[in-house]
């Protein structure tokens, strides 16, 4: 396999790894305590390589992952105590047990193990340099790892996915039924623990943060249907990662930084122009509710007593041209006919009137 | 021990913890922990388009005035995206907050890899601002950090009391005629200014620690804003300045996680012993509350024992029939007796003059509150007893007495057992 399709290959699973958890994490609340986790599983993880001197050897990986839990499990455990707000334990906890990751490398390890900078974005060039050998093939371990962890978090996803959205959106439905919210809280701080962990080596322990949330929060503007969803962010995440690697390459830049990047421009792209939650979208759709109130204002003081524009101006005060505006709208839309000189409703601008009021 | 260099880099670290803990108690108050987080993030990509700029400019391109600037101008941008994205869409502040953070600081990662891989040999030296180099401070970069952290300071003398109003009930600011929203941006712009002066010393990374952690420990120790304000400036500094002294005893000791393993430290310490909140207080009081509870048990038994024995309340009961009245652990009778309450012979228990006394008094408020409950709140009589067992321990001489006044003294409570005043003969 070819150094480029290994790379683009380790971003996707990655990309569709964590957006998939990514979808759950940000309807739940949650992004943040996927920030906490990926930041806390550092630790674990240097423990794990001083032990094994591999960063993504499936112990190390599962090790690693048992950190996260624990972070969660402090945070809310620091949050039952009643003496810190949730948020602030999330900003305690994961940056001291990142400050406690990064000393130890610091006094345990060399440059040469374990890049500092590598911790906070990876090294996902390296991606076709480190190979195991399978059945005889030499493959890439991170590949393989992101690979594994996909499938993983599909196979989550796809066998709980009743559990899941229950729990998201209903936990007290969720618990009637008898599907502990708690438990489902867990297995998906599980996946996420062991998804970044899988993810530290190719992107590192910032961006992942990307991969997990910007992909989800650019579908959520996009779609209302859960699975519509998840669909969406997996797609969104492959085309920035793809897009992400096609642009680092070019300008020689840092790989996973550019798919982060990339995963940013989606979103602002659909910000501006999702149809119904994007900024343009909304702005017509605000500007078209205007004028469908002010036509309907102007047919409801007609229905009441036809009248000419003089009348109307009289009444309603508004400017001249925008009423001029107004009912010249109306009366190309057969909304309003002349009886004599005044106006009045038509059948249809009726039938409008009801149905704006409505 | 102290050299100059060292009290430089102390200096820094301290200034640092002094800014970023009296700030951080309003972002800590507003539940804005993660702001500070984010922001530290969005910094980075300032740096690295401040250095662009400047060596294209042919300016000192890591004069700390130059890149601080940069930050500041990428942070700011980041708190107006969060701003937007929480305004304009239906995504809440994690997600947006999650989103700047990581976009930011991708793209601070693709011009980090851009001026290194173009920068020949200068390098710039711009990793620092990822976790931090507290060694490298200069005294000019103190000076800078100084300036930008006694501006922060100062604004929030100046806005001390709109910001407190604005943290407490923004709803009551907003009608006292505050400008609410123009307030929150200038607090997160001094987020944005105190993330900056953290850069070179913690780094982006770890800089939302230095937020929270000293005025989450100043919270434990006291509930009025001026002191947490002080107390979280005081503790910042403290964690900075030792910090980055046991960062100097040692090689290999990166002085940005050990200040924020010593903020995190001390937050701990003081989640267990500060004064009222504090956990090991509170799990002191519990088992202390407990032992009371057990005793007071314990002298009512044998006072009920008394009752059915024509009134002899302080002869001599058995242990054991005492102890089955309610099944209490033999440590009860231990605990009496160590207070002087009960006296053990052999077998035998009896109450002291004291222990009479409190029995008395257990009694009597057991059976004046199911009298209250009774006849003021039209409790039926059969729900009374459970209340009244928890109530009993609780209720302080005063109320009581009030109570009692208000009922008029009554002589039996409901079940129509006599409620007891002074002493038995």
């Amino acid at each position: 396999m070819s150094d480029s399709l290994v790379i683009l290959l380790t971003g996707a699973f990655a990309a569709v790894a964590c957006s998939l958890l990514g979808t759950f994490l940000l309807l739940r609340g949650m992004s943040l305590v996927g920030d906490a986790v990926s930041h806390a599983v550092l630790p674990g993880i240097v423990v794990a390589f001083l032990l094994t001197h591999s960063v993504s050897a499936l112990p190390v990986v599962l090790g690693a992952a048992a950190v996260g839990l624990l972070t969660v499990f402090l945070i809310e455990t620091l949050v039952k105590t009643r003496r810190v707000k949730a948020d602030a334990s999330i900003a305690i906890v994961f940056p001291a047990l990142f400050a406690l990751g990064v000393l130890l490398i610091a006094r345990f390890l060399d440059q040469k193990d374990l890049d500092l900078d590598c911790v906070l974005f990876g090294e996902i060039t390296f991606a076709g340099l480190d190979t195991v050998r399978i059945l005889g093939a030499e493959v890439s371990q991170p590949m393989l790892v992101l690979g594994g962890a996909m499938v993983v978090n599909l196979a989550f996803v796809f066998l709980f996915y009743k559990e899941l959205k229950l729990a998201t959106f209903d936990a007290a439905l969720a618990s009637a039924l008898g599907i502990s919210p708690v438990l489902i809280h867990y297995l998906l701080m599980g996946a996420v623990s062991v998804t970044t962990v899988a993810s530290f080596e190719a992107i590192g322990a910032v961006l992942v943060v990307a991969f997990l949330i910007v992909p989800a929060a650019t579908a959520h503007l996009l779609t209302d249907r859960l699975w519509l969803m998840l669909v969406l962010s997996a797609a969104i995440g492959i085309a920035s990662a793809a897009t992400g690697y096609v642009t680092a390459i070019a300008l020689n830049v840092s790989v996973s930084g550019m798919m982060a990047a990339a995963m940013g421009a989606f979103f602002v792209v659909t910000w501006l122009l999702a149809p119904r939650e994007g900024v343009i979208g909304r702005f017509v759709a605000r500007r078209r509710a205007r004028e469908r109130f002010a036509l309907a204002l102007v047919l409801e003081r007609l229905a009441r007593q036809p009248a000419d524009e003089s009348e109307l101006m009289k009444d309603l005060a508004w400017p001249r041209e925008r009423l001029g505006e107004v009912v010249a709208t109306l009366r190309r839309n057969g909304l309003v006919e002349l009886a004599g000189a005044a106006m009045r409703p038509t059948p249809m601008g009726l039938g409008f009137l009801s149905a704006t009021a409505a | 021990m102290f050299d100059l260099t060292l009290l430089t880099v102390m200096a820094g670290a301290a200034i640092l913890g002094a800014v970023a803990g009296s700030l951080g108690c309003f972002a800590v108050l507003k539940k804005q922990s993660l702001v500070g987080d984010a922001l530290a993030h969005a910094a980075l990509p300032g740096v690295c388009l401040a250095y662009l700029v400047g060596s294209a400019m042919g300016w000192d391109a890591k004069h700390p005035l130059l890149l601080l600037a940069g930050a500041m101008a990428t942070a700011w941008l980041g708190m107006l995206a969060i701003l937007a994205i929480t305004r304009t869409t239906r995504l809440k502040d994690d997600a947006a907050l999650g989103i700047v953070l990581s976009v930011f600081f991708g793209s601070g990662v693709v011009l980090l890899t851009y001026i290194q891989k173009g920068g020949a040999a200068s390098q710039a030296g711009l990793n620092r601002f990822l976790f931090g180099q507290a060694a490298s401070l200069l005294p000019r970069d103190v000076a800078v950090m100084a300036a930008l952290g006694g501006a922060v300071l100062i604004a929030l003398a100046f806005f001390f009391q709109a910001f407190r109003v604005l943290v407490f009930d923004r709803a009551y600011a907003a009608s006292r005629g505050l400008p609410a929203r123009r307030l929150e941006v200038l607090l997160t712009t001094l987020v944005v200014v105190t993330v900056v002066v953290g850069l070179q010393t913690v780094g982006v990374v770890l800089m939302a620690a230095m937020v929270v952690a000293p005025a989450a420990t100043a919270r434990q120790w006291t509930d009025r804003l001026p002191r947490m304000v002080l107390l979280g400036g005081a503790a910042g500094a403290l964690a900075g300045a030792v910090g980055a002294w046991i960062s100097s005893l040692e090689r290999r000791l990166p002085t940005g996680p050990i200040i924020v393993l010593t903020a995190t430290a001390l937050l701990a310490a003081s989640l267990l012993v500060a004064p009222r909140r504090g956990l090991l207080w509170a799990a002191w009081r519990r088992v202390r509350n407990r032992r009371r509870v057990r005793v007071e048990n314990l002298l009512k038994d044998l006072w009920r024992l008394g009752e059915m024995d024509l009134g002899r309340f302080g002869a001599p009961r058995a242990v054991s029939d005492v102890l089955a009245v309610r099944a209490a652990p033999p440590r009860a009778v231990e605990d009496a007796r160590a207070d002087g309450l009960v006296r053990v012979q052999g077998p035998l228990v009896e109450l002291t003059p004291a222990g009479l006394a409190r029995a008395g008094r257990v009694v009597r408020n057991h059976r004046i509150w199911e009298a209250y409950l009774s006849r003021r709140l039209d409790i039926r009589d059969d729900h009374l007893h459970r209340d009244a067992e928890d109530m009993e321990h609780a209720l302080d001489d005063e109320v009581l007495e009030q109570i009692d006044q208000a009922l008029g003294r009554p002589a039996m409570d409901p079940h129509g057992r006599p409620i007891p005043r002074g002493m038995p003969s």
